[in-house]
């Protein structure tokens, strides 16, 4: 009765984050409808084969409005992926999965339409880590096409600059009890007193380069060392720090 | 209409009460209208400073929840006739202010007063925020040591980020205030140097207030610095950042503190 397994290969499960659009329907459902059914018809196509996520997270409703409200979106061709801010008594089988952790990337532009209430979010699948956020500001960067960052002020102590999508360049200091996180490389023009981590999504060819170092911890993918164990001549230096092998490397620019 | 200044650093015990009442009479000495508000509900001091502790009828909170009238609430000052406080109350908690509550006092406030100075509390949490929430312009209290610089920078970030101006995408005026500042702990290493400070923050300057007993001496007698020894030195740097924040555009000094010639040998054989 027991189970043989025959195939010693296991199966990979990987995550990955996708951009959905988000729609946030108001009360009564029956006006908000009415307002879709318009911005659909002047921009005909608009949902078709767009992954969309329902989100629900100020709204008083329950389990069978929400089974209404999820019928009529898909007698409108609208096909609903996954539900944000519902509480799982809400949902019955059959409906779509809950979603938490998206994090917003801006607004999409609907053509020639006045502002509706849609606003487009990346959904992270789950993707078995989740991002440590500390409770601080966040500085989002809308999603665009160019791969970098310019912050053009000084990064405080609290706040943290997450960047997944390139680098991030940085006009002034970055503070201590700051932290700024890139996919690609992390240029500050000032001093890094905080938290650098480049190649955050798996880039070991990222850098960091600093007009001043005094960091309190600096990362390349993952690598890290703290501010202990950096050679001491080279703090309040200008300095450039790679990836050799799984060492940290870090050297004065000139 | 006036302009709403917050005073405020995050760190606890770094000047924020004592600057407030300085700068408010050293405004108020300039025959502008100026009122003191004081945030820190449950833990006041600003009646103390302000030398008003006795006169108290009703506070910030009695006005927000309708149970007196905004003049009731406004005590005006003995000494000089334009200058009035605003008292918190002391025996509620932060969570009696509401936001709706300090938005219409402020707007109040800001149509009978040049001025506005609100003494913010310390922490990061409601009472600090309401109170930068609606300022025009902030003064960001600092005393030369690692914590309260870094205290400050965090609270730079929140008044860029949490604002009513930094939510309309304007920018709000910072000034940085460096208090019980010791030059000779400076140049000794002890303290961190000014231009120290100003690397870390990069925000403009508006004064340096020495360490001064003369400080002690006023807030305990209860008075502003600026009223009960208008030629000490740190008086003295009060009225200057008064002069900078009306906008007058004068050098920063260094204070010094004026010693006898018998306070001159003494302090270096001291040192």
């Amino acid at each position: 009765m027991t189970k043989v397994q025959t195939n010693s290969r296991s199966i990979r499960i990987k995550g990955r984050s996708f951009l959905a659009v988000v729609l946030t329907p108001d009360l009564p459902l029956d006006q908000w409808l009415e307002r879709l059914d318009d911005l659909a018809a002047r921009s005909a196509g608009f949902f078709l084969g767009r992954p969309v996520v329902l989100d629900v997270s100020d709204l008083q409703i329950d389990r069978q409005q929400l089974g209404e409200c999820l019928a009529h979106l898909a007698q409108r061709n609208v096909s609903i992926m996954g539900i944000e801010g519902a509480r799982h008594s809400m949902i019955s089988p059959g409906m779509p999965p809950v979603l938490k952790g998206g994090r917003p990337a801006g607004d999409v532009d609907v053509a020639s339409v006045e502002p509706v209430a849609v606003a487009a979010q990346s959904v992270a699948h789950d993707a078995g880590e989740t991002l440590q956020e500390p409770q601080a500001t966040v500085l989002q960067a809308p999603r665009s096409t160019l791969q970098s960052l310019l912050i053009n002020e000084p990064v405080r102590s609290g706040q943290s600059i997450i960047f997944t999508e390139g680098d991030v360049t940085i006009v002034g200091s970055v503070a201590s009890g700051a932290e700024v996180i890139a996919g690609g490389s992390v240029h500050v023009y000032g001093t890094l007193r905080g938290r650098a981590m480049a190649g955050s999504v798996g880039n070991s060819q990222a850098r960091i380069f600093c007009r001043k170092l005094e960091a309190e911890l600096i990362a390349i993918d993952g690598i890290y060392k703290m501010a202990e164990d950096l050679p001491t001549d080279l703090l309040g230096q200008p300095v450039q720090v790679w990836l050799e092998g799984d060492a940290i490397v870090a050297g004065k620019v000139n | 209409m006036g302009k709403v200044i917050v005073v405020t650093s995050g760190k606890g015990g770094v000047g924020k009460t004592t600057s407030t009442a300085a700068l408010g009479a050293a405004l108020a000495q300039r025959n502008e209208k100026v009122v003191v508000v004081d945030f820190d509900v449950g833990l006041r001091n600003l009646d103390l400073v302000m030398g008003a502790e006795r006169r108290v009828v009703y506070d910030l909170v009695n006005v927000i929840q309708g149970d007196a009238k905004l003049t009731q609430a406004l005590i005006r000052d003995k000494r000089i006739e334009n200058l009035f406080l605003l008292p918190a109350s002391q025996t509620r908690d932060k969570d009696n202010l509401t936001p709706e509550g300090v938005e219409w006092v402020i707007n109040e406030l800001k149509r009978y007063f040049d001025w506005v100075i609100c003494d913010s509390p310390a922490g990061i949490e409601r009472g600090a925020t309401l109170a930068m929430r609606h300022a025009d312009v902030a003064v960001v209290v600092t005393n030369p040591e690692v914590s309260s610089v870094r205290d400050s920078d965090r609270i730079i970030g929140l008044l860029d980020s949490k604002t009513v101006k930094a939510e309309r995408g304007e920018r709000m005026e910072k000034h940085l205030l460096l208090t019980r500042f010791d030059q000779n702990r400076a140049a000794r290493g002890d303290m961190l140097k000014v231009e120290d400070v100003l690397e870390i923050l990069s925000i403009p300057l508006l004064g340096i207030i020495p360490e001064s007993m003369d400080v002690l001496k006023a807030s305990n007698i209860g008075a502003p610095v600026t009223i009960a020894d208008a030629k000490s030195a740190p008086a003295q740097a009060y009225f200057e950042a008064a002069r900078r924040l009306a906008g007058e555009d004068i050098p920063v000094t260094m204070p010094e503190e004026k010693r006898g010639l018998f306070g001159k040998i003494f302090s270096r054989r001291a040192a």
